[in-house]
């Protein structure tokens, strides 16, 4: 058996997969978070119970009305980002100018609120949901045996976080919320309507958040405490990345991802501390992050 | 004079208590171009924020082509065909230049093209991709302006172009204002460089303690030449 630095190379891979399915999580929830935090200067904390929210939309959908995967990774974010439009528009949309203190305390009242409720209704215990028929089983790489869901999810995350960049750097209405992250009020007096553009990002990074949602789903099973449990380890990735840094949210995703697989191979006692390691490190030493615009 | 295009009458703003604007009265009419005079502080830039609407508290009139401006939001305000070229240029430096161009949106026809623009300011083109903010400071007022001429709006309101420009970059502001008023584009100028504003402008109006003290056609400048120096410290 091949071995690298000990380790047997098909439990070093089976890390690296488990390490790049959850850097795939992290890098679009704190994408969403970073184009919140970019635009709103709002720490979103409700950015977890808006994940678990996703994938409870998913759940009920299939639980209630028979709706299944594939259109529920069209609804749920439709359904979650309508509702954080509803949020921003009545109440994040008074805390813009004040202390973003107020931002934070909002935002973790409500991801307390709604994992409140949802954990009156159903308990701790998670609700499972199926893996789609099209994408059970596993394909053997010979090296490795890869579960197909997971392979899409890492997939579908580049798919999303590539077009979600493109979306903010290469096109006008990303050029808008630039402009606007800048100087907002510039940018409204050229024209465009700012409050609706806050409105839209605050919704964008809601939906980003249900469709991890909707994806961890049939990954990690559906649960209130889905959300509480990554955002932390989220917020690090934010912090790692540089706050509002698009790419750096990206790449500092999969990459703590990786590398807390590769800790969980090599050191398994450090493997829950490795990212809040890095992040008081890069803290240190470059405080506004390894992408952040004072870097 | 010809029909108003801009007009403020009474027009009071604030800065949350500080009361600035104490009753202005101007109108620019329908292709002229009018330079507000006025020491520093005297209210001349609250007045270009205030007709805009980036200075939300407002009393008096302030009426654009007969609509009244301050019922709009600030966004609706440049629909309404003004565009704003602000002291501090306003330049973006998470874009580019072709972006930083392109960002305000078309809001009537006959604005002018990409490359009407590039012709008038031949430097932006050769620097279209550097990032808005490596220009140098000219280069960052000529995009300043570029930018509102693409959006078809009838009237610009500069506030200070030529503030820490060389000379020679000055004559190049000088002369591409020179073709906008050929073209028939309606202006309202703050300018402290005296020298400048005379060569440009149809009208005058002088600021003191937030409101107009006079105003004068060019033909009377060299009149008042001598009641200005003393009035603007020249």
């Amino acid at each position: 058996m091949v071995t690298v630095f000990g380790v047997p190379s098909q439990a070093l891979l089976g890390q690296l997969l488990v390490g790049l399915i959850n850097g795939s999580f992290y890098a679009m929830l704190s994408l969403g978070l970073a184009i919140i935090f970019g635009m709103l200067q709002i720490i979103n904390f409700a950015h977890g119970a808006l994940y678990m929210l996703g994938a409870f939309v998913g759940y009920l959908m299939l639980a209630n009305l028979g709706i299944s995967y594939w259109l529920a990774l069209i609804l749920a974010p439709l359904v979650v980002g309508l509702f954080g439009m509803i949020v921003e528009r009545v109440a994040l949309s008074r805390l813009y100018g004040v202390d973003p203190l107020y931002g934070l305390l909002f935002t973790f009242g409500l991801a307390l609120v709604v994992e409140g409720g949802f954990r009156y209704y159903f308990g701790v215990s998670g609700q499972p949901y199926p893996t789609p028929k099209a994408l059970a089983g596993g394909m053997n790489l010979g090296f490795m045996f890869l579960p197909v869901y997971r392979g899409w999810v890492v997939i579908a995350s580049v798919v999303v976080c590539g077009a979600t960049w493109f979306l903010i750097e290469r096109t006008k209405l990303g050029a808008y919320l630039r402009a606007a992250t800048e100087n907002a009020t510039l940018v409204q007096a050229f024209g465009v309507n700012v409050p609706l553009l806050l409105t839209f990002t605050y919704g964008l990074g809601c939906a980003l958040a249900a469709l991890a949602g909707i994806m961890a789903a049939p990954v990690y099973q559906v649960s209130p405490l889905m959300g509480s449990n990554i955002i932390i380890v989220v917020f690090a990735v934010v912090v790692v990345g540089g706050m509002g840094s698009i790419l750096g949210a990206i790449v500092t995703g999969y990459a703590l991802g990786l590398i807390e697989g590769l800790t969980k191979v090599f050191y398994p006692e450090a493997s829950n501390i490795v990212i809040f390691v890095i992040m008081a490190i890069v803290l240190l030493v470059r405080p506004a992050g390894l992408f952040g615009r004072d870097a | 004079m010809a029909e108003p295009l801009l007009e403020l009458a009474g027009l009071n703003a604030w800065y949350g208590e500080s009361h600035v604007l104490h009753g202005v009265d101007l109108t620019v009419a329908r292709g002229e171009t009018v330079t507000l005079l006025g020491r520093n502080g005297v209210g001349k830039t609250t007045t270009l924020r205030a007709i805009m609407g980036i200075v939300r508290k407002r009393t008096g009139a302030v009426r654009f082509d007969g609509q009244d401006l301050l019922r709009l939001p600030l966004h609706r305000t440049a629909h309404a065909g003004l565009g704003f070229v602000p002291e501090e240029r306003g330049i973006f430096s998470t874009l580019d230049v072709m972006e930083n161009l392109l960002l305000p949106p078309v809001v009537a026809d006959g604005g002018m093209s990409i490359d009407e623009i590039f012709t008038l300011f031949p430097n932006l083109k050769e620097r279209r991709s550097s990032p808005g903010t490596k220009l140098s400071g000219g280069e960052q007022q000529m995009l300043a302006m570029a930018r509102m001429l693409r959006t078809g709006v009838r009237m610009l309101l500069l506030d200070e172009p030529t503030e820490g420009l060389a000379p020679v970059i000055i004559d190049r502001i000088g002369e591409a204002l020179t073709s906008l008023r050929a073209r028939g584009m309606t202006i309202l100028l703050v300018e402290q460089n005296f020298r400048f504003a005379s060569r440009l402008a149809d009208r005058f109006y002088v600021m003191e303690h937030g409101a107009i003290t006079t105003g004068f056609p060019v033909g009377e400048l060299e009149a008042r030449m001598p009641e200005l120096q003393e009035l603007l410290g020249v």
